[in-house]
């Protein structure tokens, strides 16, 4: 083995599916896993047959609830799958943490197509009582929390009523905000892209239209979030399959070559402790995509990056250099640039604020379809040849930079 | 005189005490903020843990800080996560004077919501809640008039 190669160049993307996604399906999460499962296997033009690794993030996890709609095992059997690698897990580099291992496992020789799954099923999980029904300790009784004592990482956030990631991620915000002047106003414009996008789409979870009037009069969660900086809980299941790309010619689409992926983690592994406020660890992820390419950011036609709070997208639009550090208020503002017939489409298919919080995945399906040419009524006019997707926030982030052959 | 509060306090998540972080929540009872310490090289350890990350020595004790502090971020929260204290609370992010890389995510106290600014100078208070387990402390922040707001 060459010691220089970039070793995700011998996966790629080659196939994407979805199943029915919806705000409360009340549907057995297996089901959707399997059915997002199936889909993609057939858009790769492939069988189950074909299919030797499985990679899922988080794995089971029974809290908080509808966090995880099945693990890897369940999909192995369910499909009775013959892996020669396979795994899942939640310390990895956010949720394409678990891509990466597929292209990793592919490129070694260990698999040649791993499907990857993510499932969710956190819009039933909440049912009518929100999202404080998933709280650690919530709903616990008339005090709340029935005796529940914090331990571990929690000990430092519940006892301050700090339980959402929506506060944590808030303060990062803030910090952008006295840094460099980043205004309400300014964010709005990933909200609003976001639902201008979700409005061709017909798997969103909201599609109505959003004015900056009905933004700045939505009620405050944490500052300086709002109702719409925050993502909205789903229920769905998105697979891709990740193949070895010396076997694309034989199948259905064209490859989307990993031309380069972002995994690093420089500074302390913690949403409060990290050293930089007012970035995260995206920082380093973005980074080291950059150092393992010859492509620019300036080649990117098209980029979804996570939404799971709208700041976290200016902060990745920073982290990727695809604006300066600090300039993603003055980037994005006015909506322009990020629009679908823009420089830079951003988040085409509504990101996680208004197609569904499908946690990551949602990223890499829109952008491959685009690439692909598959995007329907919400098609990027001339398909994007390469794409930059990202996802994760605070301490856990990922990217890939794909290019379609 | 110790700074606590001792009026009903809010319903608080409690944290479970366990040797590494019993001072840490019980320690103001003596109006003291307490940090593990590496005694070899003087680096303050947080969030516990069995070693110091800058030398590897074993060799700590917990020490108390003056609890002047410096507020790094703050978020206003209005969204009712869970029974807490009274919305809009101020969550915030602190650095302790002595060593601005340990920080302590904490509620920011006695300030308006409107009147929070980054970088404005801190001092804890701490909340007493009582506890068949052993009493809980848990350390707040409020401007430091002393030090100019």
């Amino acid at each position: 083995m060459d010691e220089n190669e970039i070793i995700e160049r011998r996966a790629c993307i080659s196939g994407v599916g979805q199943s029915d996604i919806g705000r409360r399906l009340f549907r057995d999460p297996l089901e959707l896993t399997l059915d997002g499962c199936l889909a993609a296997i057939e858009h790769a033009g492939l069988t189950t047959a074909d299919i030797d690794g499985v990679s899922t993030y988080p794995g089971p996890m029974g809290t908080p609830a509808g966090f995880s709609g099945a693990g890897a095992y369940d999909v192995m059997d369910a499909l009775r799958l013959n892996c020669g690698w396979y795994g899942s897990g939640l310390e990895t580099s956010g949720q394409l943490g678990s891509v990466v291992n597929a292209c990793l496992a592919v490129a070694s020789g260990l698999a040649t197509h791993v499907l990857c799954f993510r499932s969710v099923y956190e819009g039933s999980a909440q049912g009518d009582k929100g999202r404080s029904a998933v709280m650690p300790g919530g709903g616990g009784g008339d005090r709340g929390g029935g005796g529940f004592k914090a331990s571990g990482f929690m000990q430092w956030n519940l006892p301050f009523s700090a339980p959402s990631a929506a506060i944590w991620i808030a303060m990062f915000a803030q910090r952008h905000f006295h840094e460099y002047g980043t205004t309400r106003e300014q964010l709005a414009w990933i909200a609003i892209n976001a639902r201008r996008n979700a409005e061709l789409n017909p798997k969103a979870i909201y599609r109505d239209p959003m004015s900056m009037d009905d933004y700045m009069a939505a009620r405050m969660i944490s500052s300086p979030f709002c109702l719409f900086d925050c993502d909205v809980p789903c229920d769905g299941a998105t697979a891709v399959i990740v193949s070895r790309r010396d076997r694309a010619k034989d199948l259905r689409n064209p490859a989307l070559r990993v031309e380069a992926v972002g995994v690093r983690i420089d500074g302390r592994p913690s949403w409060d402790q990290f050293d930089d406020l007012s970035t995260m660890t995206n920082r380093a992820a973005g980074k080291q995509l950059w150092e393992r390419t010859e492509y620019r950011p300036s080649d990117v036609q098209t980029a979804q990056l996570y939404d799971g709070f709208s700041w976290i997208t200016m902060s990745w639009l920073e982290a990727l250099g695809l604006c300066g550090l600090g300039e993603s208020g003055p980037f994005i503002e006015g909506g322009t640039r990020i629009a679908r017939d823009g420089q830079l489409a951003l988040n085409t298919h509504g990101g996680q604020l208004s197609a569904g919080r499908l946690h990551g995945y949602g990223f890499l399906h829109e952008g491959a379809t685009q690439m692909w040419g598959q995007a329907g009524e919400r098609q990027i006019a001339r398909p994007p040849e390469v794409g930059v997707i990202a996802a994760g926030g605070g301490n856990t982030c990922g990217c890939l930079l794909l290019v379609r052959e | 005189m110790p700074d606590v509060k001792e009026t009903a306090p809010p319903f608080r998540i409690l944290p479970k005490l366990n040797d590494r972080n019993r001072d840490f929540w019980t320690a103001g009872a003596r109006g003291e903020l307490r940090f593990w310490r590496c005694q070899d090289c003087g680096f303050y350890i947080h969030p516990p843990q069995p070693l110091c990350p800058m030398c590897y020595s074993k060799n700590m004790k917990t020490e108390a800080v003056s609890g002047r502090a410096t507020l790094a971020t703050f978020s206003v929260n209005h969204q009712p996560w869970m029974p807490g204290p009274e919305l809009p609370y101020i969550v915030a992010i602190i650095e302790i004077i002595e060593q601005p890389s340990v920080r302590l995510t904490t509620n920011l106290v006695d300030c308006a919501p409107d009147e929070a600014r980054i970088e404005m100078p801190l001092r804890v208070t701490f909340e007493h809640h009582p506890d068949p387990e052993g009493d809980i402390y848990i350390p707040l922040f409020r401007p430091d008039v002393e030090r100019g707001e």
